[in-house]
């Protein structure tokens, strides 16, 4: 055993986790392990501002799997990332995030810079530590990313009193973690999953709703094979976009407030819901009663908590979705190949076509203008020229929604969104995170002008390492969602969300040290659009979009998710239907 | 329905805090709650008594058990468990009134911890039916004040 101070001990435990970068903000209670950090080989980001670095880590930890790491001083650098940390543990992303504290000495005596940082991170964090003896130092490290990444991953904050990360004790890494309070369950139980391929087997109107949880536990590869074995149409939520294929002839894209109209009518007239790795959100489901309101339900879950949360379910099963997935996949095997597939295909047929059917006639769609570029259209653009290959992350409101329902999304751990918690600021921090994770893909932050300015401080970041993050920024002059809300239901009244008095984002590139360009006539979009997507350098394009444009279809809160207020060309698309049915 | 929960917790800071915020965010009052530590030091034991229907219920035990802190939790009825709680009484003791009250303080087999010129502490421990009880009977002689330790319980068998 070696005598070694505690931020000795810090560095070390943080190699053996694998930890390449922090993405952190120094201050006077951290300084120590910043000064040990001067010398060691793990990389460290300077953010601007510490929601940004919390944020980043989140980006670094969605793109490659791994736990990412935020790090701040005590008191207003920690409070400023619960943020960050709020809505990592609302999107179950597993990040371990320390902060200084002020010596254990000095604890409850209102010192300078101090905060009581695991009471106000207890119900945002999957777990957190006072460390109050450097003998737990290395325990504590070794216990929060282990907490961080297995079970329903998630944040972890470690909180560490200065004189902790000075003091010295004898070094042993604790190869094992033992806690006898957490025992995630991995393996779905083999009756249920039996009994959910037997119910997919007899359904004969199925749809998977597909969340977070197949990314989260890479099970993208078996959700597919599923898919297809079944030939059960897939609908994701925001938090699953990625995880199947757009262009795949059984995806319904996205379903919910602003779903597609036919994953939410696929939802309420299916038969059999095969819920997997979601958590009947409210932006999902809508009017909880008539959310598939005659199917039987399966509902695949690493957390017991989710299951009979918001909807009771006829078989539940508790597991990791990939390790469930593919349990499930053999025993739908053995089933066709005892049953034969020609009886299967003949029962899925109506359905399937039916809904090939609704996708044709009722896709998402908006008017083109030429005289003003219509937000839905940039997207269209981008995912063409990407092919679908870049990483998106965004900020939060309607850019965030034209993005998830106009994008062809190919491959998982490529759309890094603030879901669950809806931060405006996310994209372009969540994008320096990425793009740290995988250098082999282009990052683009599609950001709100009212999100953007909430983060904009972190294109410094950006000119800093050169990071070739290109920023699309949809400008409409307002906060979109908002005011879209107030159009419809606060009679127009757009109290507070107008944003003519912006600054001139361009500049504001140039002024860090950028390339900036404006794009104000559509005729001028494609060429600069591309020009910066395939740019080797950092770019950030203000996009001045129609101002008042809508995100259709809109499901109002606490309708059914059938009620959908429609655009205006959906509109006229299923009055024709309805006639034709006539 | 009041309901009672046990738990079994790591002995740390902040594992309270964490158990009771559950509570608290969800709008949910705790009738009772008693911790210790129990015959392994790094355990305490909780009950916690609160007035939930069957489904709120369920929720809440799932959210307690994914607590890193909480070892086990359990949700138990008076006929699975031995339930206790201690009562303190003080009551007014006028001339005259001496003998009738002490036996009926021996009835509940209370006993008298504390005699000032004029009132007693009684102490008497039992379940819920008996605590109220006794406190219905005492209350003619004039209750100065009353303190309830909340229910401890314990699984049986």
């Amino acid at each position: 055993m070696k005598r070694m101070k505690g931020t000795e001990i810090f560095v070390e435990c943080l190699r053996r986790e694998g930890v390449e970068v922090i993405f952190g903000h120094p201050g006077g209670a951290i300084l120590p392990i910043y000064d040990r950090l001067y010398d060691a080989e793990i990389r460290h980001i300077l953010m601007r501002h510490e929601q940004a670095a919390a944020h980043a880590a989140d980006g670094y930890a969605r793109a490659s799997g791994r736990v990412g790491v935020a790090m701040a001083t005590s008191g207003p650098g920690a409070t400023n990332l619960v943020t960050g940390i709020a809505s990592a543990f609302m999107d179950s992303v597993p990040m371990v995030v320390f902060t200084g504290q002020v010596p254990s000495t000095l604890i409850g005596t209102d010192a300078f810079q101090e905060a009581d940082v695991v009471g106000i991170t207890r119900p945002c964090t999957k777990h957190n530590y006072l460390v109050l003896r450097t003998e737990d130092l290395a325990r504590t490290i070794r216990e929060a990313f282990y907490l961080a990444r297995t079970g329903r991953p998630g944040p972890v904050l470690v909180d560490l009193p200065k004189d902790i990360q000075l003091s010295e004790c004898e070094f042993e890494y604790p190869e094992q973690v033992h806690l006898r309070g957490y025992r995630p369950v991995l393996d779905g139980d083999r009756e249920a999953i039996r009994r959910a391929a037997v119910a997919i087997l007899e359904a004969e109107r199925p749809v998977i709703y597909a969340g977070g949880g197949v990314i989260a536990s890479d099970g993208a590869e078996e959700l597919r094979r599923l898919a297809e074995i079944g030939r059960i149409p897939v609908a994701t939520t925001l938090m699953g976009l990625g995880g199947f294929p757009t262009e795949h002839p059984l995806s319904l894209g996205m379903l919910g407030m602003h779903g597609s109209w036919y994953a939410n009518t696929a939802i309420s007239r299916c038969d059999l819901l095969i819920a997997l790795g979601v958590r009947f959100d409210d932006r999902v489901t809508g009017k909880l009663s008539e959310f598939a309101p005659t199917a039987r339900k399966i509902h695949v879950d690493i957390d017991p908590a989710e299951i009979n949360k918001n909807v009771r379910v006829d078989i539940p099963i508790v597991g990791d979705v990939r390790r469930v997935l593919s349990v499930l996949n053999a025993e739908m095997e053995g089933l066709v190949s005892t049953h034969g597939t020609a009886a299967w295909v003949r029962k899925r047929q109506q359905w399937l076509a039916q809904i090939a059917e609704w996708k044709r006639t009722y896709p998402f769609r908006y008017e083109y203008d030429e005289r003003v570029i219509k937000p839905q259209w940039v997207i269209e653009e981008i995912a063409r020229i990407t092919q679908g290959e870049a990483i998106l992350t965004t900020d939060v409101g309607q850019h965030q929604m034209w993005a998830a329902q106009y994008y062809r999304f190919k491959h998982p751990r490529t759309w890094i969104t603030s879901g669950g918690l809806g931060a405006m600021g996310f994209g372009l921090p969540a994008a320096i995170g990425a793009w740290f994770a995988r250098r082999d893909r282009p990052v683009i932050a599609i950001c709100g002008d009212g999100s953007f300015q909430m983060t904009m401080q972190e294109l410094a970041v950006v000119a800093e390492h050169r990071i070739p993050v290109k920023v699309v920024i949809l400008n409409n002059f307002f906060l979109g969602m908002v005011r879209q809300w107030q159009q419809i239901f606060y009679n127009g009244r757009y109290a507070a969300s107008d944003l003519r008095v912006s600054p001139d984002y361009a500049k504001i590139a140039e002024a860090y040290g950028l390339r900036g360009h404006t794009v104000r006539r559509p005729e001028e979009l494609v060429g600069l659009l591309e020009q910066t997507l395939l740019a080797s350098e950092p770019v950030i394009l203000d996009v001045q979009v129609a101002a008042e444009e809508n995100v259709y279809p809109m499901v109002p809160p606490g309708a059914a998710i059938t009620e959908m207020i429609l655009g205006p060309l959906e509109t006229t698309a299923v009055a024709d239907s309805k006639e034709s049915i006539a | 329905m009041l309901r009672t929960l046990i738990l079994r917790v790591e002995n740390r800071p902040g594992a309270l805090a964490r158990i009771t915020g559950l509570f608290s965010a969800r709008g949910i009052n705790i009738e009772s709650l008693t911790v210790a530590r129990t015959e392994d030091p790094t355990l305490s034991h909780m009950t916690i008594v609160v007035d939930l229907d069957d489904v709120a219920l369920e929720k809440l035990v799932k959210l307690l058990d994914r607590l890193v802190d909480v070892v086990t939790v359990t949700v138990v009825d008076t006929r699975e468990a031995v339930e206790r709680e201690l009562l303190l009484l003080k009551v007014r003791q006028e001339p005259g009134q001496k003998l009738e009250l002490l036996k009926e303080a021996e009835l509940f087999r209370a006993r008298v911890v504390d005699v000032a010129p004029h009132s007693y502490v009684l102490e008497v421990t039992g379940d819920e039916d008996k605590l109220e009880a006794f406190i219905r009977v005492f209350e003619k002689y004039g209750i100065l004040e009353v303190v309830r330790s909340g229910k401890v319980a314990l699984a049986r068998g």
